[in-house]
C-alpha cells in the first residue's frame, strides 16, 4: 500500500549539531508507527520538520506519494497534519476552548462566537472520551488536562495524521489507557497515528511498527510484533539496559520530614491540601501515588515554600519550616525536582551553566561577594554535564536549544548534586529514555542508602511501586492510606486512588 | 551529533537585523521626501554632512547621541528584568532638577568632587522617582507601563513648580547657573570642534555602558536580575527574590537615567529652565535600546545612530530646506523594522534561499 508519509533522506543540521542524518521513514495509512530513541536522537526535530515548524537541510517529504513542501505549519495542517508537542504550546491566560479554537475559531458576525466555542469543544471531548473544562483558563489546569487540551486542539482541526511527541509522559495510567483506545478508534477511521514515547511497554501495546534511531540515524525499522522490550532497548541505547531496579530493602531511621495537617489552596483559590499529614524517614522513599490533580503538586509546593500553606506544620528535622521563604527551604537542605521543567525548572534563555547554579549562584565558590566566578561555574557545569551524560556537551549551549529529555537531565543534576537531607522529585523520569531513567533511579536509591530521604511523587504507579519503600496515596487534597511497598498490589493502590479508604 | 564550528548566523542576524532596518528606514524616509517634492539624493548628502561633514557636526553628534547612552542603558537594564520602564524620561528630568541644583550650589569645591556630587544627587533622583512604580509594581502588582507613563506628566509638572516657586534666580524661570567647579565642558574639545558642545559627559556614560555590562553579566546581582526577567517563576523556586528584584532594578534604571539628566545640565545647558514639554530623550531611549537589543554595547550603538540622525537633519533642513520631521519618519521606519524582526528575519532568510 502506498505510504501516507514517506520522509526520504531528510537531514537537518542546527549550527552545532546534527540532528537528523539522512533519515528515511514511512508511515502506512491506518498505521500506529512508533518513534523511539535516547534523549537527543532527533525524534522531535525530525516531527518539527514533518510539521513544518524547520525546514529540512536536504530530503524530501512525500504525502500520499506526491512531494510536499511544508514550509510553515499551516501548510502542515491543510495537508491534514497535525502534532501535538512534547512542551506544550498553550497560551496560558486563555481558557481552554480558546486555545483549541485559536486560529480556526467560529464565528457570529465576524466575531468570535464563544458558546459555540465552548460546545464544539464539548462534543469533540465527548466523541474521543478526553476530558476537559472547555471555560478552564489553561494557567488553572492540571499539565495532564493541558495535555487533552493539545490532543483536542489537534482533533479539532480535522487531522488525519497525528504525531503525538510524547504524549504519555504526563497522563496517568487510566488516562494512557483511554489515549490508547482513542488511538484504535482513530485508526479505524483510517488515520494514521507517529507515536513517540520513551515506554517500552506502550509502544508494545499499541504500535504497529518502531523505528528507533539513535544520534540521529535510523537504527531499524521493526514490526512491534516481531520484537521485544529488550531488544528495543538494546537497539536504541547499543548496548544491554537493566529494565529492573536492584535495590536492597530499606532501613528508615529518624524522621526527616513530618507534615502535619497542611491546608492549602490552589491557583483556582479553591482548597486543594484539606488537612495532609505525612512523615519521611531517614533511608526511605516514600511514594505519593494519586491521580492527577488530587493535591500533589500543591502539597509539594506548599512544602518547597512557593505556596503559602493556610494552616498546619511542615516540620523540618524537628524544625518548623512552614512558610519559609524557597531559599531558607533550599538551605535547610531540600531539593526539589519540579514537575513542570519548562515553567519552573529551567530558566531556557540560560546556557547550562548558568542553570546548574539556579540555587547556588550566590555561594562560596560560585561568587566572590557580588562578582559571579565564571571559571568555577564553568567547570561545575562540565563536571555535571559528565556525570549526568548530558548532550551535547557544552555548557554554553542554551536550556531551550536541549532536548527534553537533557532538560530534564540538567535539573536532576542539580537537585540531586548537593546531596539534600531531603530530595523531593516530581515526575523525576518525565521525558526520559530508558537509559536515563536507570540512571535516575540508581542516583534516588542512592540517595536513601546515603542515609538521606526522598519524597517521589509520580503519577507512574510502576515507577512508584519499583522505588518506594512505603507509599502514600493521596486524594482529593488528603493521605488516604500509606503502605509498605512490599504489601501494595496495584489493584489495591488503584482503589484507594478512586477515592475508596485504604 | 557531529559538532560543527561555532556559529556565524548568529551574529548575522544580530548585527544584519538592525543593519536592514535602518536601510528600510532610510528608504521610507526616501520615499517620504519624494512624495514631498525633494531630492532624497540631496536630502542624505545634507544629513550626512551634518554627522560627519566637520569636526563641529561630528562634535555636536556625540554631544546628542550622550544623554541617549544613559536612557537607552535605563531602559535596557529595566527590560532585562521583564520591567517596561517608560518613565525613564521623568527619571531625566527629576536628574536634571538635582543636578542643576547641587552644581549650582557649594561653588569652589574640588572640580571632581563637585561633579561627582551633582551627578550623584542626579542618580538619587532618578532612582528616588523610580521607586515609585518598582514599589507599585514589586508590592502591588501595578503594571509599570500604567504608572511609569503618568509620572512622566507629574515629573514635568513637578519640576516646572519647583522652579518657579523654590529655584528660580531673578525674572527669569530658571534655576542658577552652574558653578566653574562642576561644569563638564572640555574647552580643548571645545576649541578643536569650532564651539560644539562636546563634554565629559560621553566618556562619563561609557564608563556608566561598562559598569551596566559588567552588573548584569558578572554578578550575582545580574544573574538575578536577568533569571528574573526571563523566568520568574523558575527564579522563585531558585530562592530569588523577585519584588526585591524588580524594585531594585528600577531603582538602578532610574539611577541611570536621573544620572543622565544631571550630565546634560553640567555639560550642555548649565542651568534647568522651566519648560512647556518633555525633552524626549527618555522616550528615544526605548527606542535605542530596542536597536540595540537591550545589550549594553548595542545601546551604544543605537545611541549613536539615533544622535546621529537628530544632528545631521538640522543640517539637512539648513541646506537642503527638507524639513527636520522626515528624520523622525526615518527613525520611526528603523523603530518600525526592528520591532518587527520577524518580519526582517524572514526577508533575510528569503535572501539566503536565493543566494
Ligand atoms: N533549535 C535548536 N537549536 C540547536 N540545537 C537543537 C535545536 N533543537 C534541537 N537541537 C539539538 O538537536 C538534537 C536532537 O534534539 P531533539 O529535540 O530532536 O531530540 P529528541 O529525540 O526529541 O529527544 P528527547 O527524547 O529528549 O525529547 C539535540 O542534540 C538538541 O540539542
Ligand atoms: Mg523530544
Amino acid at each position: 500500500m502506498e505510504p501516507v508519509i514517506e520522509m526520504r533522506s531528510i537531514s537537518k543540521v542546527f549550527p552545532r549539531v546534527v540532528a537528523n542524518d539522512k533519515i528515511n521513514i514511512s508511515v502506512a495509512p491506518g498505521e500506529i508507527h512508533a518513534l523511539l530513541g535516547e534523549n537527543g536522537a532527533g525524534k522531535s526535530t525530525l516531527m518539527n520538520v514533518l510539521y513544518g515548524l524547520y525546514q529540512p537541510t536536504e530530503g524530501d517529504i512525500y504525502i500520499h506519494g506526491k512531494k510536499a513542501e511544508i514550509t510553515n505549519p499551516n501548510a502542515a495542517i491543510a495537508m491534514g497534519i497535525g502534532m501535538v508537542h512534547q512542551h506544550f504550546m498553550l497560551i496560558p491566560p486563555m481558557t481552554v476552548a480558546e486555545n483549541i479554537v485559536l486560529g480556526h475559531e467560529p464565528r457570529k458576525f465576524g466575531f468570535l462566537d464563544l458558546s459555540r466555542a465552548v460546545e464544539r469543544v464539548e462534543e469533540i471531548s465527548r466523541r474521543y472520551g478526553l476530558q476537559v473544562d472547555p471555560r478552564a483558563k489553561v494557567e488553572n489546569i492540571s499539565v495532564g488536562m493541558q495535555q487533552r487540551t493539545e490532543i483536542l486542539k489537534a482533533l479539532y482541526r480535522g487531522a488525519e495524521i497525528l504525531i503525538l511527541d510524547e504524549p504519555t509522559a504526563v497522563l496517568t495510567p487510566q488516562e494512557i489507557t483511554e489515549l490508547f483506545e482513542i488511538m484504535r478508534n482513530l485508526i479505524k477511521e483510517g488515520k494514521s497515528i507517529i507515536f513517540i514515547t520513551h515506554k517500552l511497554k506502550e509502544i508494545m501495546a499499541v504500535s504497529d511498527r518502531v523505528t528507533v534511531i539513535r544520534r540521529g540515524r535510523v537504527v531499524d525499522t521493526v514490526r512491534t510484533r516481531d520484537t521485544n522490550p529488550q531488544d528495543l532497548a538494546a537497539k536504541m541505547v547499543g548496548r544491554q539496559v537493566s529494565l529492573q531496579i536492584n535495590k536492597q530493602i530499606g532501613v528508615p531511621g529518624e524522621k526527616i520530614m513530618e507534615l502535619i495537617d497542611l491546608y492549602a489552596l490552589s491557583n483556582r483559590k479553591l482548597p486543594a491540601l484539606r488537612g495532609v499529614s505525612l512523615e519521611i524517614r531517614r533511608g526511605e522513599i516514600v511514594g505519593l501515588a494519586g491521580v492527577d490533580g488530587n493535591g500533589q503538586s500543591e502539597l509539594v509546593e506548599v512544602i518547597a515554600g512557593l505556596r503559602k500553606a493556610q494552616s498546619g506544620k511542615v516540620m523540618m528535622l524537628g524544625r518548623d519550616i512552614t512558610n519559609y521563604t524557597p531559599r531558607k527551604v533550599i538551605s535547610c537542605g531540600i531539593s526539589h525536582i519540579p514537575e513542570d521543567r519548562q515553567a519552573r525548572g529551567l530558566v531556557l534563555d540560560f546556557n547550562i551553566e548558568e542553570n546548574m547554579i539556579l540555587e547556588t549562584y550566590y555561594q562560596d565558590g560560585f561568587a566572590n561577594g557580588l562578582i559571579l566566578n565564571h571559571k568555577q561555574i564553568e567547570q561545575h557545569a562540565r563536571r555535571l554535564i559528565r556525570e549526568f551524560d548530558i548532550r551535547p556537551t557544552d555548557e554554553k549551549a542554551f536550556a531551550r536549544s536541549l532536548s527534553g529529555g537533557n532538560q530534564q537531565k540538567v535539573i536532576i543534576a542539580r537537585e540531586v548534586d548537593g546531596d539534600p537531607e531531603l530530595l523531593i522529585a516530581a515526575q523525576p523520569t518525565r521525558g526520559l529514555d530508558v537509559g536515563a531513567i536507570e540512571f535516575v533511579h540508581k542516583r534516588i536509591v542512592g540517595q536513601r542508602d546515603r542515609g538521606k530521604a526522598v519524597l517521589l511523587v509520580s503519577l507512574d504507579l510502576d515507577e512508584i511501586m519499583a522505588l518506594s519503600d512505603r507509599i502514600a496515596v493521596i486524594y482529593e487534597g488528603r493521605i488516604v492510606g500509606a503502605v509498605s511497598a512490599s504489601e501494595a498490589t496495584e489493584e489495591m493502590l488503584g482503589l484507594m486512588m478512586a477515592g475508596a479508604a485504604g | 551529533m557531529v559538532s560543527l564550528k561555532p556559529n556565524s548566523r548568529k551574529i548575522l542576524e544580530l548585527a544584519g537585523v538592525p543593519a536592514l532596518a535602518i536601510v528600510l528606514g532610510l528608504v521610507v524616509g526616501a520615499i517620504a521626501m519624494v512624495w514631498m517634492g525633494y531630492s532624497p539624493v540631496q536630502g542624505y548628502r545634507g544629513l550626512f554632512a551634518g554627522i560627519f561633514g566637520d569636526s563641529f557636526s561630528f562634535g555636536e553628534t556625540i554631544r546628542s547621541m550622550t544623554p541617549l547612552i544613559y536612557t537607552g542603558l535605563a531602559v535596557a537594564f529595566a527590560f532585562k528584568t521583564g520591567l517596561f520602564n517608560i518613565g525613564v524620561e521623568g527619571q531625566f528630568v527629576l536628574g536634571m532638577l538635582a543636578g542643576a541644583l547641587v552644581g549650582a550650589a557649594l561653588p569652589g569645591l574640588p572640580w571632581l568632587i563637585h561633579v561627582m556630587l551633582a551627578i550623584g544627587a542626579g542618580a538619587l533622583a532618578g532612582a528616588c522617582w523610580a521607586a515609585i512604580p518598582g514599589l507599585l509594581k514589586g508590592k502591588f502588582g501595578v503594571h509599570e507601563v500604567i504608572t511609569t507613563i503618568m509620572l512622566n506628566y507629574v515629573s514635568l509638572i513637578l519640576v516646572n513648580f519647583l522652579i518657579r516657586n523654590y529655584f528660580r534666580v531673578t525674572a527669569q524661570e530658571a534655576t542658577a547657573n552652574v558653578a566653574p567647579s562642576a561644569d563638564l565642558t572640555i574647552v580643548a574639545l571645545k576649541h578643536l570642534t569650532g564651539g560644539a558642545r562636546v563634554h565629559w559627559g560621553i566618556l562619563i556614560a561609557l564608563l556608566f555602558m561598562v559598569a551596566i555590562a559588567f552588573i548584569l553579566y558578572r554578578t550575582t546581582l545580574g544573574y538575578e536580575v536577568r533569571a528574573v526577567g526571563f523566568n520568574p517563576m523558575a527564579a522563585q523556586y531558585g530562592g530569588i527574590n523577585v519584588t526585591k528584584n524588580i524594585v531594585l532594578a528600577m531603582l538602578i534604571s532610574g539611577a541611570v537615567a536621573g544620572a543622565g539628566g544631571a550630565v546634560e545640565i553640567l555639560g550642555v545647558f548649565g542651568r534647568m529652565a522651566v519648560s512647556p514639554v518633555l525633552p524626549g530623550v527618555g522616550f528615544d531611549g526605548i527606542a535605542v535600546a530596542l536597536i540595540g537589543n537591550n545589550n549594553p554595547f548595542g545601546v551604544l550603538f543605537g545611541a549613536f545612530l539615533f544622535g546621529a540622525l537628530k544632528t545631521g537633519a538640522i543640517q539637512m533642513q539648513y541646506q537642503t530646506q527638507v524639513p527636520y520631521a522626515i528624520i523622525r519618519v526615518v527613525i520611526a521606519g528603523i523603530v518600525f523594522f526592528v520591532a518587527t524582526k520577524e518580519m526582517v528575519r524572514w526577508l533575510l532568510r528569503l535572501k539566503r534561499r536565493e543566494a
